[in-house]
């Protein structure tokens, strides 16, 4: 589960990957997405008080910070849960079955999209095209592995794993 | 027929297996061999066009960097992949990582390039960890970095993970997005080759693009220039999605027919159905009706031929049985959430086709919602900063017209018509309306009553038409 509030603080070797990734960049406003990749990381999603920090870092003001995070829907402006699950229901997908899988989980863990379970485990997402359309439908958990050409069954499996693995 | 990019090697994503299937050697001729302005002669002499969608002259794109060295000059490669049913880069990160990589510096050293940006969408977290590894074992290799392989040549590369924004696939947003900044298109002109990234010179080219250019430097222009269609040489990566058999990837030259691409390589449509509509580039292009695809070659000259286009060749195929309204909602619903919200007419225009198509799918539909339709796309195409506008409108206004009797099949009841409706809404200032609405005893089966009957005035009737 993401923490509910936290302190935004980065220990000495998340620092030296902040510095690494300024490094990259003739402008160091260049790293921002790079740093807020690193507090969703951490902390799960990206309050205002990280996006403060964030623009202390990189000497950026904090409403450009704002800006940016608001702007990209895969940076978490609120916490979601320990497993958020972005089903893709754009076209390919929709074609095999991307609705049935979405409304399926959606049932099943008794919340609708972008809600999260009363017990901070699953949150779910209505999510767009994720370049998967051979292997539909499909989806992705917490922006990060894929399971794709998924049945009901497999989403049901997946689900009780996931579940399982507290 | 011979791969230029997937090829039938196995481990070919290991940069030593890469090396000893003479990987990196198109690079070491450049540096030992050609000078700059040979290798974007060769490249423009091969025909080679853009795989981004726009099928630009990619020799030419380069030709226009600025020759000097006044200013650091920028290379990005677009692997935001985002167009609906486009999973073709994908398919290189995993398969020829290396080869891009080396076309990449290729095209660096013929554009006097001082650093690389491989911009890839936030979404592909597996592929960004093998690209990250990949240039790293590059960087291990020496072929990026300081003196490139002894030569004077030196560029660094770099790999930057987007966030979740279709935008940033449209090169200048990209180039925003890569600078620290909302995913904003810019106006072009300037274009990116004079005020590009930080501005700076800027190239901007797509992932397939780049792979194509070691084998063009190792085989020759006239190679190149000889497969597939003369006037779009090569191969194309065809994404092929939706009610097929065998989905997948297939490297095929260009004007391969559509139909041996679905029945000979795909297996043809699922549960042996017939088929109805075929997207033939990326949810953003006109689509094909049954008729257009049986004689279609999958070129850019063909499908503009037919008032459509390959896009990035994400090809969607939709059974008889296809709800091509729903499919259409889908696609508007993509565009609008997608939509920057810069330009009035794709933000407002998107939100606006969505609603109607959503009522039309309801079946609170109204016959004029069709020519509605049409209007708003045309409103929007052409009319804004970046091409978002137009892939939102190409598909409404294409679908509406060629698939009519889908929408009219959806739209029962013909007394919602346009006309009417106004006619109620003039009614409000009647005075007789009024007169019933202010009465403070009217109740509502009354009002309706007086409605009627003012409808069935023939002088109201003639007045308020």
């Amino acid at each position: 589960m993401s923490e509910q509030n936290y302190n935004p603080q980065f220990d000495e070797n998340e620092l030296k990957m902040v510095e690494y990734h300024k490094s990259k960049y003739p402008a160091q406003m260049a790293a921002v997405m790079p740093v807020l990749w690193m507090i969703q990381e951490k902390y799960g999603w990206i309050s205002t008080d990280a996006m403060k920090y964030v623009g202390e870092l990189l000497n950026l003001p904090a409403d450009h910070v704002l800006g940016v995070a608001t702007f990209y829907t895969m940076y978490f402006k609120k916490p979601v849960g320990k497993y958020h699950l972005q089903i893709c229901t754009n076209v390919s997908c929709m074609l095999c079955g991307g609705y049935d899988v979405f409304n399926h989980v959606s049932k099943k863990l008794g919340i609708k999209n972008k809600e999260v379970t009363s017990d901070g485990f699953f949150s779910i997402e209505e999510a767009e095209c994720l370049g998967s359309c051979a292997t539909a439908p499909m989806l992705q958990i917490n922006n990060k592995d894929f399971y794709e050409k998924l049945s009901l069954d497999e989403v049901d499996k997946l689900l009780d794993k996931l579940r399982n693995s507290n | 027929m011979e791969k230029i990019i997937l090829k039938d090697i196995p481990g070919l994503q290991n940069i030593d297996v890469y090396i000893s299937n003479n990987g990196y050697s198109s690079l070491k001729k450049v540096l030992t061999q050609m000078k700059p302005e040979d290798v974007i002669e060769e490249v423009k002499k091969s025909g080679l066009r853009g795989r981004g969608g726009a099928c630009f002259s990619t020799g030419l794109k380069w030709s226009f960097m600025p020759k000097g060295n006044e200013k650091p000059k920028f290379l990005c490669c677009n692997g935001d992949e985002s167009e609906p049913g486009s999973f073709k880069d994908r398919e290189i990160f995993e398969k020829n990582p290396h080869q891009f990589i080396e076309g990449s510096l290729i095209a660096a050293y013929s554009m006097g390039i001082k650093a690389v940006y491989v911009y890839i969408r936030g979404e592909y977290w597996k592929w960004i960890n093998i690209m990250e590894e990949c240039v790293a074992d590059a960087y291990k290799k020496g072929f990026i970095g300081k003196n490139i392989l002894g030569s004077e040549f030196s560029v660094d590369m770099y790999v930057h993970k987007g966030a979740g924004a279709y935008i940033c696939g449209e090169e200048s947003s990209l180039m925003n997005s890569l600078e620290g900044k909302r995913g904003y298109p810019r106006v072009k002109p300037p274009f990116p080759a004079a005020v590009g990234v930080w501005g700076n010179p800027t190239t901007i080219n797509n992932i397939e693009t780049l792979a194509n250019v070691p084998e063009i430097i190792n085989k020759g222009a006239e190679w190149f220039s000889k497969i597939g269609e003369p006037k779009h040489p090569g191969t194309l990566l065809f994404g092929v999605s939706g009610h097929i058999n065998k989905p997948g990837v297939y490297e095929l030259p260009t004007g391969t027919p559509l139909m041996t691409i679905i029945n000979d390589y795909c297996g043809g449509i699922r549960n042996g159905k017939d088929f109805k509509m075929i997207i033939p580039g990326g949810s953003s292009m006109p689509p094909l009706t049954k008729e257009e695809s049986l004689t279609m070659k999958m070129d850019a000259e063909s499908l503009k031929a037919v008032g459509s286009a390959i896009g990035t060749a994400g090809v969607i195929v939709m059974d008889e049985d296809t709800d091509i309204v729903h499919v259409l909602q889908r696609i508007t619903k993509f565009y609008y959430h997608e939509s920057c919200g810069q330009c009035t007419p794709c933000r407002e225009g998107c939100g606006w086709m969505l609603k109607v198509l959503n009522r039309i799918l309801d079946g609170s539909g109204r016959k004029s919602d069709l020519d509605l339709l049409i209007s708003v796309a045309e409103n929007i195409e052409g009319n804004t900063i970046c091409a978002l506008g137009d892939a939102a409108a190409w598909p409404v206004k294409w679908t509406v017209r060629k698939f009519r009797k889908d929408f009219e099949d959806k739209i029962k009841d013909d007394s919602l018509e346009l006309n009417v409706v106004n006619k109620v809404h003039g009614l409000r200032n009647s005075n007789e309306y009024v007169k019933v609405s202010n009465d403070e005893n009217s109740t509502v089966e009354n009002l309706i009553g007086k409605v009627q009957e003012i409808i069935n005035n023939d002088d109201i009737k003639r007045f308020s038409s």
